[in-house]
């Protein structure tokens, strides 16, 4: 097999659900050994693509063929190579974090040796070598989804699918998360990833954003930055919806977004918008302590990428 | 081939183990019910109220109203003295069994003709009706047959006569006192067994889907053999342990012999497992949330209990009905309950219901295992 060649090649996928269509036509290829980021709003169609890929739900058109395997067709082949992470994963709650681990590995029929030794690495690395004897459902919330992780990863996919794997799941745990994928892609996983979160889209090498069951940009997280039409400008104040009222509709502003310290403005030309608004703000006395052209995020760009789609739809 | 047969089997007794209340509800319920149902449910009376009218005030009408105060079965609340009183006895269930004498009795009986007993009971019980009926047939008819030979003792020389009524032998095989217990626990131990475990089986992969692994187990590469399989074994064993529970309960605590091959009975139950967690999986897979596990379970199990003849003959269902049992695993293990606790018979004449009960095993979990599809639609 090409190693050039993409690893998975989703071509013209649809699934209905009575009239919602989840999934609407949406082709992505995804580079061996990468991260790829699907990332949308609740209810885009992120978990039925993943399903469709993991083969337990068969798309009502279109193809998938993951590392030359037809997973429509045969999708018991692909679930050899296929580690799938569902937004929920399923632990057995009854069960010890060993327990499930061992089950999990049976299934896949992982030899115990090379079990223990995977097993103690993943958990070490999550911070859970203390906890093997511990009920799962006894449990911390982002302790189960590490759990999930290393249950799902203790066979060795060639692709991992992971489903939101971080919503709800504390920062730290979220930090030896990110630390593990690093750690899988140097082996040469591919890592498929949903996510919710924007700020953990930019640890992706490429993301797709999904938008009602289609895909509305693909790149890389610089090259999608790049794609945002005018410029960013950060206003630092402690009355952030204020500011927003006051300069929501000004000439030449296009979108307005709240963050935690102040607003993030969408704007044509940061030159002669820094001293507009700066007046529109004093003469509205609202309190900021500075207004400058800002590096965007890309949850700037995705909102003003959707906003956008949202104007001409 | 089958190899994640066994991680399935772990787990599910791993999850028993923890599951405190499984264990509760395994044994406490079981227990209850059967001493429950093994001193309430018999097919005996006793003590029935009864009325009696005698318009006849002959010797032979307080003979045979004696013989009905004397026998346990009837307590005579109300002697009436006339027909209106008997209905209203009846009307206001003061009486469930009403017994009038008409005049003319004793002359009737006296001249070697036949004399009418008339017998009024309350129908809207109407089992205790028809047994309490059965009860006053052979009263009746044992008081007919003794007036008949003391005719005849009396009038010398004529012998053979007609009036020698014969009388209808009621004589029970197998259980000579008609012990009602006798008859009821054996078949406590199929219905107890099937409620068990048809409950245990059929929430067994409704449970899964909701909690969410059963979409883990799909993306496995699993067989869906080895998961049905899987989820066999260890109801099995916990199916035979409740067999042996109940069966212990009848012998040694209701003493209900058991004359028969403990090993037929073994057999037997095993087959009627395999069936009834067959049917409970069968359930589980086709339904999508536990409550409609519940509902499905609901519905299904009093159709398998009346057409079973736990409680009603079969013979006596209309035709269509009758048809139904034959695919009813039940049917055939009261009978090969029944046959080895009672009667003692072997394989030789049980083999029919055996191989009955291993089909439809095999049909039921062949078509749960086709039936799971290692899919979220
Ligand atoms: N099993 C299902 N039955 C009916 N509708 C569904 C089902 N799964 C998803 N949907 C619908 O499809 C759309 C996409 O859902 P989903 O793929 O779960 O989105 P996401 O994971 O991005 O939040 C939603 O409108 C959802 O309500
Ligand atoms: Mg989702």
């Amino acid at each position: 097999m090409n190693a050039a060649a993409p690893i998975v090649s989703a071509k013209a996928l649809t699934k209905r659900f009575a009239e919602t269509a989840a999934v609407d036509g949406l082709s992505f290829t995804v580079n061996r050994g990468e991260i790829f980021g699907l990332v949308g709003p609740d209810g885009a169609g992120k978990t039925t693509t993943m399903r469709m890929l993991a083969g337990v739900l068969p798309p009502d058109t279109g193809s998938i063929v993951v590392d030359g395997i037809d997973v429509v067709s045969k999708p018991e082949e692909g679930k050899q190579h296929i580690s799938y992470m569902p937004q929920r994963f399923g632990l057995y709650e009854d069960l010890t974090v060993d327990e499930n681990i061992r089950f999990y590995a049976d299934l896949f029929e992982v030899a115990a040796g090379v079990r223990e030794e995977r097993a103690q690495r993943l958990l070490t690395a999550s911070g859970m070598s203390q906890f093997r004897s511990r009920l799962a459902g006894q449990l911390s919330g982002g302790m189960k989804q590490k759990l999930g992780l290393t249950c799902a990863l203790v066979h060795t996919p060639k692709i991992l699918l992971l489903d939101e794997p971080t919503t709800g799941v504390d920062p730290v745990s979220r930090r030896d998360f990110w630390r593990i994928l690093y750690g899988l892609r140097e082996q040469g996983v591919t890592i498929l990833i949903t996510t919710a979160y924007l700020d953990e889209a930019e640890r992706c090498n490429r993301l797709a954003l999904l938008h009602a069951g289609r895909i509305l940009y693909c790149d890389t997280p610089v090259a999608l930055k790049q794609r945002m039409p005018g410029a960013l400008l950060v206003i630092s104040s402690p009355a952030g919806r204020k500011v927003r009222a006051a300069i929501v509709g000004q000439a030449g502003v296009s979108n307005v977004i709240l963050v935690g310290d102040g607003v993030h403005v969408v704007v044509d030309d940061p030159h002669t918008c820094i001293p507009e608004l700066g007046d529109a703000l004093q003469r509205a006395g609202v309190p900021f302590t500075g207004i400058v052209a800002g590096e965007p995020s890309i949850e700037d760009v995705f909102v003003s990428l959707l906003e956008n789609t949202g104007k001409t739809q | 081939m089958f190899a994640r047969i066994i991680p399935i089997v772990i787990k599910e007794f791993l999850e028993l183990k923890r599951d405190k209340w499984a264990r509760f509800r395994l044994i406490v319920p079981t227990l209850v019910q059967m001493l429950l149902f093994g001193y309430a449910a018999t097919y005996e009376v006793y003590h029935v109220s009864t009325a009696v009218l005698d318009l006849d005030h002959s010797q032979e009408s307080r003979e045979l109203i004696s013989r009905f105060t004397s026998n346990g079965r009837f307590d005579v609340v109300k002697v009436a003295q006339s027909q209106r009183e008997i209905t209203e006895a009846i009307d206001r269930s003061d009486a469930a069994v009403a017994l009038v004498i008409h005049a003319g009795f004793a002359e009737l009986l006296r001249k070697g003709q036949n004399a009418p007993l008339q017998v009024i009971v309350d129908g809207t019980n109407s089992n205790t009706a028809l047994i309490a009926l059965g009860y006053v047939g052979t009263i009746a008819q044992g008081f007919a047959q003794d007036y008949a030979s003391d005719l005849a003792e009396r009038v010398q020389g004529v012998r053979g006569m007609k009036q020698i009524q014969v009388t209808l032998e009621q004589r029970p095989w197998f259980n000579e006192d008609l012990n009602g217990r006798w008859f009821f626990v054996p078949g406590l131990i199929g219905t107890l067994t099937l409620v068990i475990i048809v409950n245990l089986t059929a929430f067994a992969i409704v449970r899964e889907r909701e909690a969410g692994t059963l979409e883990q187990i799909m993306v496995s590469p699993i067989r869906p053999a080895e998961f049905i399989l899987g989820k066999t074994v260890p109801f099995f064993v916990v199916g035979l342990g409740e067999v042996a529970l109940i069966v212990a309960v009848g012998i040694l605590w209701f003493q209900v012999p058991f004359v028969g091959n403990p090993l037929v009975l073994l057999l037997g139950s095993a087959l009627f497992l395999l069936s009834s967690l067959a049917l409970g999986l069968l359930i589980s897979t086709l339904c999508l949330t536990q409550q409609q596990a519940f509902s499905m379970n609901f519905f299904l199990l009093n159709p398998f209990f009346i057409l079973s003849g736990f409680a009603y003959p079969i013979s006596s269902m209309p035709q269509l009905l009758q048809w139904l049992t034959y695919v009813n695993p039940l049917r055939y293990y009261l009978v090969v309950i029944r046959g080895t606790f009672l009667k003692g018979v072997g394989l030789g004449v049980l083999w029919p219901p055996l191989a009955a009960m291993a089909a439809i095993a095999t049909v039921l979990l062949t078509t749960s295992i086709l039936r799971f599809r290692k899919s979220l639609e």
